[in-house]
């Protein structure tokens, strides 16, 4: 399967909501719901989110200032941190006091801000490790290869397609250090592909990522929604939210402030003074004083 | 000087029960810190249960002697739960610490004379090889390990491998133990359990990301690697006797400095690198005082026979400093290297 | 406010704690009684004695007896009233005490004029040059004397104290090092050594009245070695951005190789530096202390308070502190942080160096090995108290130093250094980032 969504326009998913637009609105379809989490650092709460669900088979980002809580929260929900209260299921099902490892077996599977790529592991390695389905990995099987022998040649394959999708194919024998930042994160999305996941937690996928890469990346984003995975991802970048997410979060000081459709999230006077600063359409030279651009009537 | 007399001494610990020994124990070390990364700085108390273990299980039990090394290997294994469970989640630098205090505790209580029933305390165990209805020992029967011995006695091999039907058999059953650690322990690294645990050993939040039980993992790691430093210490009893005094944390640093001259991250390497040791350490246990007896060393044979470990210690410096990665290993697979 | 998963990770580690003290100390319900005529047959040298009525000897009497560094021992007399108890170091004193409680009704250890105490239940004995000391209680109609149990918990305090603040001295340099450059040094054995070592040796040369010019010299010497070890080993290693595993293990292969080269050159015996083994003297009840005890806390204490200002109020101390806290930091603050490390070392050094007079002093005795002994206990210290902070360390120190001393009045006196490693382990599970430090610097 290659990637056939064009780089213009993607089809934006609508209707998701229920009930008026506000922080916490329910959703149509949630995979993800979450109630009163709450994280405590000594004197600071690092997240309090009152309530917040996550639709099906949409892209969801996750935005708001550096410190807002984005990446704790991510943690909590993937199990790599434990909340002070609150309660949230995948699925239906609840996923406290569940182990990190435990979560991603059911399907909700998460990428880190620094990139984790196994770098003393080769890249197909990398991807072999992903599979969820290799017996072989028990110690008992392990010492017997004609026990797993077979799913590795089958896992081989499979991880061998997905990384001719993402052009890492010829690299698959190399270690995993010896590629480009923005190549161990295309290998992160591409190892993450192996579990199968339902929903797929991108913690700022395009951090430090050239802009040629960054198309490639959205194209291979667009894709996980249209084979029928949930994506919920953080970014700072304002063009791409506005470019792929279907519904937009906002997080300030722990708390959910704001919930919509890009444009309109965007458009939020609480959202600009807080996170988007209100010239961020204009060109920051103008905005400084230090150019002057020809004046242009605003289009609604 | 008997420079033939040194030379061949040397040599024949090449396949000396006691290099057998360090090499099933290095193994171990292999498994916990080359493939796993975990900092095991407390090898010798699991080679000390093992080597307890095995004589308190023939002399208080009297089981036979197959039996009793099963003990000895139960024994190690309740100690890496022991210490596994509450321990695994630490830091590198800290699970170093835990380790040595946790062998030392071990050492301390066998040579305690609150339990010299069991222990013998400071004089250690001795007597259970037998053979069996001896003077020394009338009690152990032919259950003792000398006596399932099948070999006639006499001497047999050549120098510098010249030794009596006891050694050989030790020898021998020191050879099949130790094959069958190498080739299960080849087996598990090369298989997917072995990339989940090199996996671990970089990043175990990678390794958690993507659904694999962490902690599971490394606690098999810390369990077969604890049972192949028992086999070590089990490989010591069937030589002689026991004493904690052995079971020191030098030596755990002497394994170390075996596992780091091979590779810390290959199959074979602790073997080559036990081997290395032993040999080094023979031959310069016995070329120093020799010179100083000859007059051509400026100190004495007692300060003679220093020298080898002042050798050793300065060695491992410059061995993790200059290559970390020993002899056979790789070093961009380290991950303790920066 | 603790969630359902944190308190069940807590009670798992509990259960391991509780499961791993059970079996430690429910098989001592197996050892045999740790009492018997002739104890520690294995230790080198010799006590020996005799407790009569009237030319009829008492057979069943307990005789209790402690000596420098720790030493404990309980022997009972045999059917002709005899003891014999090995100890471990010749030309140094003993307190040997008979309890009377296990004396026959009505009869009590009559004073003795030769005995300077006023409870004459308690003796002093020497062990001369020759490794044996042999001794005698009479039994007669008296007053018996009651040690209390309050008086044996004060002078193992004192003692705990004692040993404490030795501790501390090598503690905190440990502490400071790992806290500037995060390395856990296992060499620091050695430091505390070399100052045993060097006062030895410059005494050896200088003669014994020189003792008072010795000690400075060979802290100075000390601070020396830490310099030298620093600028030629651990800057350019640090400046080659090595990884802290192979930094730790640097620091096993060198106290490997200098713990060695100090046998070479003292062999396996064990010294003495003059002063040792003095007398002790009575300050209340039947707590004891010498001369020599008492200045060593006395000086301990004053050098702890002079290191604490220092490391408050002066410049480098708090440059110490700050790359402590954040190297990045603190260089580009301007900070010049190699400098400061130096300094560090050479202070580390100079307290370790100290440290070791005074163990010396109190195990007693200089011994190639005697630094290692501690060292884990050092670890222990700076671990309870908070690794890489200097009043961490030093609370930590005087903890295990008056746990090890104390768990003797509870636990055979050979496994007290047990009881303090058991504390590290377990502050490691649940409390790892010590008493005064900050959880973040876990890993």
């Amino acid at each position: 399967m290659s990637s056939n969504v064009s780089s213009s326009s993607p089809v934006k998913s609508t209707g998701l909501h229920v009930g008026a637009i506000k922080p916490g609105v329910a959703k149509k379809d949630p995979i993800l719901v979450a109630d009163g989490v709450r994280r405590q650092f000594g004197g600071l709460v690092a997240v309090d989110v009152e309530h917040v669900e996550i639709p099906r088979n949409a892209i969801t980002a996750l935005i708001g200032p550096n410190g807002a809580g984005k990446t704790t929260f991510f943690n909590l929900l993937t199990g790599f941190d434990q909340p002070n209260e609150g309660s949230w299921s995948f699925n239906g099902k609840s996923l406290a006091k569940v182990s990190a490892f435990k979560v991603a077996r059911m399907g909700l599977i998460r990428t880190f801000q620094l990139t984790k790529a196994l770098g003393l592991l080769t890249v197909m390695d990398n991807m072999k490790l992903g599979s969820t389905e290799q017996k072989g990995e028990n110690l008992s099987s392990s010492l017997f290869p004609f026990v797993w022998k077979k799913k590795e040649t089958e896992i081989e394959a499979k991880a061998l397609e997905i990384l001719t999708r993402f052009k890492l194919d010829s690299k698959r024998d190399d270690f995993a250090a010896s590629l480009s930042g923005g190549q161990r994160k295309l290998l992160e999305m591409a190892r993450a592909l192996m579990t199968n996941p339902e929903l797929v937690m991108l913690d700022e996928p395009m951090a430090g990522v050239n802009p040629a890469l960054t198309q490639s990346l959205l194209d291979h984003i667009l894709n996980l929604k249209n084979e029928g995975m949930t994506v919920l991802f953080v970014e700072h970048d304002m063009q791409m939210v506005r470019h792929i997410a279907d519904w937009v979060i906002v997080m300030a000081e722990g708390k959910v402030v704001a919930e919509g459709a890009p444009d309109e999230v965007m458009k939020n006077p609480a959202v600009i003074d807080a996170y988007l600063g209100s010239h961020q359409d204009i060109d920051l030279g103008a905005v400084t004083g230090r150019i002057t651009l020809p004046k242009i009537s605003k289009e609604k | 000087m008997d420079f033939f007399g040194i030379f061949t001494s040397s040599i024949s610990f090449i396949i000396a029960p006691t290099t057998i020994a360090y090499a099933l124990a290095t193994l171990g070390l292999a498994l916990h810190f080359g493939f796993g990364g975990l900092l095991n700085m407390g090898m010798a108390g699991f080679m000390a249960l093992g080597a307890y273990g095995y004589a308190i299980g023939i002399l208080s039990f009297g089981l036979p002697w197959y039996l009793a090394a099963f003990v000895g290997i139960a024994a190690s294994i309740v100690f890496a739960l022991i210490l596994g469970i509450p321990t695994l989640r630490l830091r590198g630098d800290y699970l170093a610490i835990v380790t040595i205090a946790a062998a030392e505790i071990v050492r301390l209580m066998l040579l305690s004379s609150a339990f010299g029933g069991l222990t013998g305390s400071a004089d250690g165990l001795s007597g259970f090889n037998g053979p069996g209805g001896t003077v020394t020992n009338p009690t152990v029967g032919a259950g003792g390990f000398n006596d399932s011995n099948p070999i006639p006695p006499g001497e047999y091999g050549f120098v510098p491998f010249l030794d009596n039907e006891r050694t050989w058999y030790l020898r021998i059953v020191g050879f099949i133990i130790l094959g069958l650690a190498i080739f299960i322990v080849w087996r598990l690294v090369n298989s997917p359990w072995g990339r989940v645990i090199k996996g671990i050993r970089e990043d175990e939040d990678a390794v958690r990301s993507l659904g694999k039980n962490v902690f599971a993992y490394k606690m098999q790691a810390l369990i077969i690697g604890g049972v192949l430093g028992a086999l070590g210490g089990l490989m010591l009893a069937f030589s002689t006797n026991v004493n904690s005094s052995v079971y020191v944390t030098s030596l755990t640093f002497f394994l170390w400095t075996a596992l780091l001259l091979g590779g810390a991250a290959t199959v074979f390497g602790p073997l080559a690198g036990s081997i290395i040791f032993w040999v080094l350490q023979a031959f310069l246990g016995l070329i120093f005082p020799a010179l100083a007896e000859a007059g051509l060393m400026p100190f004495t044979t007692i300060q003679a026979a220093q020298i080898k470990y002042i050798i050793v210690g300065f060695a491992l410096v410059l061995l993790v400093v200059f290559r970390p990665q020993g002899l056979f290993g790789n070093k961009k697979e380290l991950t303790f290297v920066k | 406010m603790r969630t359902m998963s944190t308190m069940r990770r807590n009670a798992s580690r509990l259960a391991s704690a509780v499961g791993a003290f059970v079996l430690a100390f429910g098989v001592l319900g197996l050892a045999s009684p740790a009492q018997a005529d002739v104890v520690n047959p294995e230790m080198p040298y010799k006590i020996s004695g005799n407790v009569q009525n009237k030319g009829e000897p008492i057979a069943g009497v307990t005789i209790n007896l402690a000596g420098g560094g720790g030493y404990a021992a309980t022997v009972m007399t045999d059917a002709e009233g005899k003891f014999t108890a090995g100890v471990p170091e010749k030309e140094a004193d003993y307190t040997v005490t008979v309890d009377e409680t296990t004396l026959p009704d009505g009869v009590a250890v009559i004073d003795n004029p030769a005995t300077e105490f006023v409870e004459a239940n308690v003796q002093t004995v020497t062990v001369g040059p020759g490794g044996r000391a042999a001794m005698n209680f009479f039994i007669g109609q008296g007053e018996r004397h009651v040690t209390s149990m309050f008086d044996q918990v004060v002078q193992r305090l004192i003692s705990g104290l004692n040993f404490g603040l030795m501790l501390a001295l090598a503690s905190v340099g440990l502490s400071l090092i790992y806290g500037t450059t995060g390395i856990s040094n296992f060499a620091h054995a050695e430091l505390v050594t070399f100052g045993a070592i060097a006062t030895f040796g410059l005494v050896a040369v200088m003669g014994e009245g020189l003792l008072w010019l010795a000690i400075p010299i060979a802290l100075i010497l000390s601070g020396v070695l830490g310099w030298g070890v620093d600028a030629a080993l651990w800057a350019p290693l640090r400046r080659r951005g090595m990884g802290l595993v192979q930094l730790m293990i640097v620091s096993i292969g060198l106290s490997l190789g200098i713990r060695y080269t100090y046998q070479f050159f003292i062999g396996g015996k064990t010294e003495q530096l003059p002063g040792s083994g003095a007398e002790r003297f009575n300050l209340f009840g039947s707590v004891s202390l010498s001369m020599i005890d008492i200045v060593s806390m006395g000086v301990s204490v004053l050098i702890i308070i002079a290191f604490a200002w220092w490391l408050s109020a002066s410049k480098i101390g708090k440059a110490t502190r700050a790359i402590s806290d954040n190297p990045s930091l603190a260089a580009s603050s301007g900070i010049d942080v190699d400098g400061v490390v130096r300094i560090v070392w050479i202070i580390g050094s100079v307290l370790a160096g100290f440290s070791g007079i005074l163990w010396a002093y109190f195990r007693p005795g200089i011994r190639w090995d005697m630094g290692g002994q501690i060292l884990l206990l050092i670890f222990a210290a700076t671990t309870l108290g908070g690794l890489g902070t200097a009043y961490g360390a030093l609370v930590g120190s005087l903890i295990v130093g008056i746990l090890v001393e104390g768990s003797s009045l509870f636990i055979p006196s050979d496994l007290k250094y047990v009881g303090a490693l058991v504390v590290l382990i377990g502050i490691l599970l649940f409390r790892p980032q010590g008493i005064l430090g900050r959880k973040e610097r876990v890993g």
